[in-house]
C-alpha cells in the first residue's frame, strides 16, 4: 500500500508533525483548545492508520528485521539512523499508536486546562515511544528511551494530582538513574564492536564476564521500567497521580519497555549473563506477583488497585521471559500485548466515574449497575481479561507462560499460579463492591452511563480483547519464527560450562532453597 | 620572521589595538557613547573570530616560541570570541538600567578577552601567566563595577583576593618546574619529560606540577578550589556572571587541557588520578551543594562547578578523544548557559531585578515561550536526550569508559542523576506551581534572539552534530601531534 515509503520514520515522526502545528495555534484560549484537540486526534488517528502497513505488509514467515531503514548520523562513532521492526517489536508500534488517539479521545472533556500543551506533550510522547521501538542502533534506542522521561514528567506534574510533584519527580530520577546505568553498558558495547548497531551486537559473542556487568547494567534500567520489586514504588506514586491518559499510557506502552529491553537485548546479546541472573529474575518476580497482589487485596484506591495489579501482571512477564522457552517468550509477549490493552481500559474504567465523581475510593461507590449497565458490562469483560478468564486476551498469555514455566521447573509453574489465584481474588472483590449491591450512595443516583464518545474509546479495546483471546494465531504467528531465531541463537551462543565462583554459589543455594520445598 | 609572528597573532593585535581606540574613543566622548562602544566591541570580537578562522598563517610558532597557534587555539578562541559577543550582547539593556553605563565596562571586557585569547596560545610557562593575569586583573574590575553597591564590591574584592592567591601559587608551581626543569618553554618540557621514557620525574617537578593543577582549578572553579564562585556569581552584576560563567572558564579550560597535554603530556601517570579525583569531587559536590540553593545566580554557579567538572572526565582520559569530548562539552556548556543567563537577565519585575528561584514560578503561564525555553536549558544540563547537553555527557564519558576510567565514569553518571533533581526542580516551579506576578514584558529583543537562537541549538543539535564533533576532533588531534 505505501511501499517505498520510509514508513517507520513516518510513523515515529507524524505526530511530532502534528505538535508542531499546534504549536502554531494562537487565538481564544476555547477556539486554541478545541483545534489543539482536533489537531491531536487527526494527526494520532492518520498516524494509526498509516501504522496499519505494518499489519498488512509484515512478512510473518521471517524473523529478519524488516521495513529497514539506515542513514548515516555520525559515522566516525558508528552511529546511524537505524530503523527497522520484528516479530517483537512491531505488535508494540501498533498498540503505541492505537493507544494514543484512545488517550486523547479520553482526555476530551477531562483535561481543561493547557490543553495545547497537553496536546503537545502527548503527542511528543507518541514520537518518543514508537521511535524506541523502532530503533536498531543503540544511541537512537537510547535517545527514544530516555526521552520519554520529559512529556511524561510534564504531563503527570501539571496535569495530575494533589500528590504529582512528589510523584512526577519519583517518576523521572528513578527511570533516570536507572538509564544512565544503560548508557555506560551501551558505551561499553561500542568500544567491544566500535559500532552501535543492535543487529551486529544482537550476534556478537561477548565474553562472559563482560556479559555480567553488561547485563547489571541493563537490568538497572529495565528493571525500573518493568518494574520489578523493590524498585517498582514509583509506578503506584506515578499511576495515582497522572490524568487518565497519563495512566493509560503508563500501564499501555511505558511499562513494556523494560520487558521489552529485556527480550531484545538482554536474553539474546548476553546469553550467559541471562542464564547467570535466571533466579535473581526468577526470585524478584515471585515476590513482585505475591506481594504486589496481596498489597492489591488491601487497596482502598482503585487506581492504586490496578496500578498494584499491573506490577504483579509484569512478574509474570519477567518469568516468561526468563524461562527461556518457545512458549514462556511467545506468552510473555503476548501477556505485555494483554496487559497494554486491558490495563489501559481499566483505567479508562477508573477514569469514567473519577470524571463523573471526583473520587477513586472505593467505598464512594456501589451498586452501579443499576444505574450504568453498558459501564458494568465494559468493566466486566476487563475485569475477567486482567483475571486471565478463557476467551480473553489475558488467558492465553499466563496460560503460555504457564507452560514455559512448567518446563523451567514446577516450583516456578506453582509460585506465579498463586499469583493468578490472588489476581482473581482481589479484582473480582473491587468489581463487587463498584458494580454490584444496592445503589445507596446518594450522590451515586443520577449518575450517567457512558456517552457515545466513551463506548468509542472502549469499542476498539474491547474487541481486541476479544480478537486476541478467540484467535491468538493472528498475533502470534508475528511472532514465532522472531522468538524460535532469538532462542537458537541464544543456546548456540551459550558457553557451555556455567560460569564459576559466585555464579555456582547462587545456583546452588537456589537448588538447596527449591529441594528443601519439595 | 618578526612579520611572520605578527601575522599569527593577528587576532589579538586587532583585539589590543582596538580596546586602545575604543578607550580613546569613549574618553573624547563621555557620557553617551556607552552603547556605540559595546556594538563596536562585539563588530571587534566577530571581526577576531573571522580572523581566527581565516587567518593566513594558520599555524605555527611566534614571538620565540612564547605564543602558538594552532587548531586547538582556533577551536577554545572561536569559542571564547562568540561567548564573550554573547555577554557584551546580553549586558546591553542591563548596564543601561542599573546605572553602569559606562564606557569602561565593554573596554575592559575586551581586555580581558585578550587575557584569554593569550592564554589559549600560550606555549610558555610565562606567557601563561600575563596572560592570565590579564584576563584577572580586568575580571576584578568588572565583577565589582557597581562600585555603589557592596555585593558587588564585596564579589570584586572576593574574587580579587582568592584569585591572588591562586595567581601566586599557579606562579609557584612554575617556578618550581622551571628550577628543576630548567625552562619554562613548553616544547622543552615536553621533550625532557619524553626523554625519561617512562621514568618518574624529580619530585620537585611534580610538586611544581600540582600547584600549577591547583591554581589551574581555582580559575576554572573546580572542587576543592570553587569556593569562590557561588558569591562572586551571586554578587558581581548579573551580565558579568553570565560572561564569568562563559568565557573565562572555556579560556581556563582550554588553558589548563593544553598545559597538561602539551608539556605533561608524559607525565600522565602522574596527574591524572589529581584530575580524576578534582572532576569527580566537582561533578559530586556541584550536585549535591546545589540542592538547597534558592537563589538562581548561587544555583549557577554551583551547577557550573558541577559541569566542570563533566568537562575535566574528558581531560582525565587523556585521549585526544578525550579532549575532544571536553571541546565539544564545553562548547554546548556555553550555548546552554548564554540562554540561562538571557532569562535570569530578563526576570525582571516592575522594573527590579529579582533572582529568587522562586520568581519563575507559573512562569509557564504567564511567559511561555521563555519558560519553554528555559525548560530545554535545564533538560539540556540535566543531561536528557534529545537535547544537546546529552551528546556533551555523552562524549566524555565515552572518553572514560575507553581510557578504563570505569569508575569515574559510574560515579560521573550517579552525580548527573542527582544533579538532573534541581534542574528539573526549576522545570516545577515553572510549570507546576501556582502563578505569581509575571516578569516584565516585553522581553528585550537583545535578550530575546539570545534565548531563541540557544534554546534552538540545543533542540535541534541532534540534527546536525557532525560540525561540532569534526572541528573538536580535529582540535584535539593538533593537540597530540604538534
Amino acid at each position: 500500500m505505501f511501499s517505498g515509503l520510509p514508513i517507520l520514520s513516518l510513523v515515529t515522526f507524524l505526530p511530532l508533525v502534528g505538535a508542531f502545528f499546534i504549536f502554531l495555534i494562537r487565538g481564544e484560549p476555547e477556539v486554541v483548545a478545541r483545534n489543539a484537540r482536533n489537531v491531536a486526534l487527526l494527526t494520532s488517528v492518520v498516524t494509526f492508520l498509516l501504522s496499519l502497513e505494518l499489519w498488512f505488509g509484515f512478512d510473518r514467515g521471517s524473523a529478519d528485521f524488516q521495513f529497514v531503514e539506515k542513514a548515516d548520523w555520525i559515522p566516525q562513532f558508528g552511529i546511524a539512523y537505524h530503523m527497522g521492526v520484528d516479530g517483537i517489536s512491531v505488535l508494540f508500534v501498533l498498540l503505541s499508536t492505537l493507544l494514543t488517539p484512545i488517550c486523547i479521545l479520553s482526555s476530551w472533556e477531562a483535561i481543561t486546562v493547557r490543553v495545547k500543551e497537553y496536546m503537545i506533550a502527548f503527542l511528543a510522547l507518541e514520537t518518543l515511544m514508537v521511535g524506541m521501538f523502532c530503533a536498531l542502533d543503540f544511541v537512537v534506542f537510547y535517545m527514544f528511551f530516555e526521552g520519554v522521561l520529559i512529556p511524561m514528567f510534564l504531563i503527570i506534574g501539571i496535569w495530575g494530582g494533589p500528590r504529582r510533584v512528589y510523584a512526577s519527580f519519583k517518576f523521572f530520577l528513578y527511570t533516570l538513574l536507572g538509564s544512565v546505568l544503560m548508557l555506560l553498558a551501551i558505551l561499553a558495547i561500542y568500544f567491544e564492536l566500535h559500532t552501535t548497531d543492535i543487529p551486529t551486537a544482537l550476534v556478537h559473542q561477548f565474553a562472559p564476564s563482560l556479559q555480567t556487568w553488561l547485563w547489571l547494567a541493563f537490568f538497572a534500567s529495565f528493571a525500573v521500567k518493568v518494574p520489578m520489586w523493590p524498585v517498582h514504588t514509583w509506578l503506584p506514586d506515578a499511576h495515582v497521580e497522572a490524568p487518565t491518559a497519563g495512566s493509560v499510557i503508563l500501564a499501555g506502552v511505558l511499562l513494556k519497555m523494560g520487558a521489552y529491553g529485556f527480550i531484545r537485548f538482554s536474553v539474546p546479546m548476553l546469553p550467559d549473563g541471562s542464564a547467570f541472573f535466571t533466579p535473581l529474575i526468577y526470585t524478584l518476580s515471585f515476590i513482585a506477583v505475591i506481594y504486589a497482589s496481596l498489597v492489591a487485596l488491601a487497596q482502598e484506591d482503585m487506581k492504586k488497585l490496578i496500578a498494584y495489579s499491573s506490577v504483579a501482571h509484569m512478574g509474570f512477564v519477567t518469568v516468561g521471559i526468563f524461562t527461556l522457552t518457545q512458549q514462556g517468550i511467545e506468552g510473555a509477549l503476548f501477556q505485555m500485548l494483554s496487559h497494554g490493552i486491558v490495563s489501559s481500559a481499566l483505567f479508562l474504567c477508573v477514569g469514567v466515574v473519577y470524571d463523573r465523581m471526583h473520587s477513586r475510593e472505593i467505598a464512594r461507590y456501589g451498586g452501579l449497575v443499576h444505574r450504568m449497565p453498558r459501564y458494568a458490562a465494559a468493566f466486566m469483560l476487563f475485569m475477567l481479561a486482567s483475571v486471565g478468564l478463557p476467551g480473553t486476551s489475558g488467558f492465553i498469555g499466563e496460560f503460555l507462560v504457564m507452560v514455559g514455566a512448567f518446563q523451567a521447573s514446577s516450583w516456578v509453574a506453582f509460585l506465579i499460579a498463586t499469583g493468578m489465584i490472588l489476581g482473581a481474588a482481589y479484582m473480582l472483590w473491587l468489581y463487587r463492591r463498584i458494580i454490584f449491591g444496592k445503589l445507596e450512595k446518594p450522590d451515586l443516583q443520577s449518575i450517567l452511563d457512558l456517552s457515545w464518545r466513551e463506548v468509542a474509546v472502549f469499542a476498539p479495546l474491547a474487541v481486541l480483547v476479544l480478537w486476541m483471546g478467540i484467535y491468538p494465531v493472528s498475533f502470534l504467528e508475528f511472532m514465532s519464527p522472531t522468538v524460535e531465531k532469538l532462542l537458537a541463537q541464544h543456546q548456540a551462543a551459550l558457553s557451555s560450562p556455567p560460569a564459576p565462583g559466585m555464579a555456582d554459589m547462587i545456583q546452588s543455594s537456589w537448588k538447596t532453597l527449591t529441594m528443601a520445598l519439595d | 620572521m618578526m612579520n611572520q609572528s605578527l601575522l599569527l597573532a593577528l587576532p589579538e593585535i586587532v583585539i589590543a589595538a582596538s580596546g586602545l581606540l575604543l578607550l580613546m574613543f569613549g574618553v573624547f566622548r563621555r557620557g553617551v557613547s556607552t552603547r556605540a562602544v559595546s556594538w563596536l566591541v562585539v563588530a571587534v570580537l566577530i571581526v577576531a573570530t573571522i580572523l581566527v578562522l581565516t587567518a593566513p598563517g594558520q599555524t605555527g610558532h611566534a614571538f620565540g616560541g612564547l605564543f602558538v597557534t594552532d587548531r586547538y587555539a582556533v577551536f577554545v578562541k572561536v569559542l571564547v570570541l562568540l561567548s564573550a559577543a554573547v555577554a557584551m550582547i546580553m549586558s546591553l539593556g542591563y548596564i543601561e538600567r542599573e546605572q553602569m553605563a559606562q564606557f569602561e565596562f565593554p573596554v575592559l571586557l575586551l581586555f580581558s578577552t585578550l587575557g584569554m585569547m593569550l592564554m589559549i596560545s600560550a606555549n610558555d610557562l610565562i606567557s601563561l601567566y600575563v596572560g592570565l593575569e590579564l584576563q584577572s586583573l580586568a575580571l576584578y574590575v568588572i565583577a565589582a563595577f557597581r562600585r555603589d553597591t557592596i555585593r558587588s564590591t564585596e564579589a570584586g574584592l572576593k574574587y580579587f583576593v582568592l584569585s591572588a592567591l591562586s595567581s601566586a601559587m599557579l606562579l609557584y608551581g612554575s617556578s618550581l618546574i622551571y628550577g628543576f626543569a630548567g625552562t619554562t618553554k613548553f616544547d622543552g618540557l615536553a621533550t625532557l619529560l619524553a626523554g625519561l621514557g617512562g621514568a618518574q620525574p624529580s619530585l620537585g617537578l611534580i610538586v611544581g606540577l600540582v600547584f600549577l593543577i591547583a591554581g589551574l582549578a581555582f580559575k576554572v572553579s573546580a572542587f576543592p578550589f570553587h569556593m569562590w564562585t557561588p558569591d562572586v556569581y551571586e554578587g558581581a552584576p548579573t551580565p558579568v556572571t553570565a560572561f564569568f560563567s562563559m568565557a573565562p572558564k572555556v579560556a581556563a579550560i582550554g588553558l589548563f587541557g593544553r598545559v597538561l597535554i602539551g608539556p605533561f603530556g608524559s607525565a600522565i601517570g602522574d596527574w591524572q588520578q589529581i584530575i580524576w579525583f578534582i572532576s569527580f569531587a566537582s561533578m559530586a559536590f556541584g550536585a549535591v551543594a546545589a540542592i538547597n540553593q534558592r537563589n538562581i545566580k548561587r544555583l549557577m554557579a554551583y551547577s557550573s562547578i558541577a559541569n566542570v567538572g563533566y568537562a575535566l572526565v574528558g581531560l582525565a582520559a587523556g585521549t585526544p578523544e578525550g579532549l575532544s569530548g571536553m571541546l565539544i562539552y564545553m562548547a554546548i556548556y556555553v550555548v546552554m548557559n548564554a540562554g540561562a543567563f538571557a532569562v535570569i537577565l530578563a526576570m525582571r519585575q516592575q522594573g527590579r531585578m529579582v533572582e529568587g528561584l522562586s520568581d519563575l514560578a507559573g512562569l509557564g503561564k504567564t511567559q511561555p515561550l521563555v519558560a519553554a525555553s528555559f525548560a530545554i536549558y535545564m533538560f539540556s544540563l540535566a543531561g536528557i536526550p534529545p537535547l544537546a547537553g546529552f551528546f556533551g555527557k555523552f562524549f566524555v564519558f565515552r572518553a572514560a569508559i575507553n581510557a578504563g576510567l570505569y569508575w569515574l565514569a559510574v560515579l560521573g553518571v550517579l552525580a548527573s542523576v542527582v544533579g538532573a533533581f534541581y534542574y528539573i526542580r526549576i522545570v516545577k516551579i515553572m510549570y507546576f506551581d501556582e502563578p505569581r506576578e509575571g516578569f516584565d514584558k516585553p522581553v528585550e529583543w537583545e535578550l530575546a534572539g539570545v534565548l531563541t537562537v540557544s534554546a534552538l541549538a540545543l533542540l535541534l543539535f541532534f540534527l546536525l552534530p557532525l560540525p561540532l564533533l569534526a572541528g573538536a576532533d580535529t582540535a584535539a588531534a593538533a593537540l597530540f601531534h604538534g
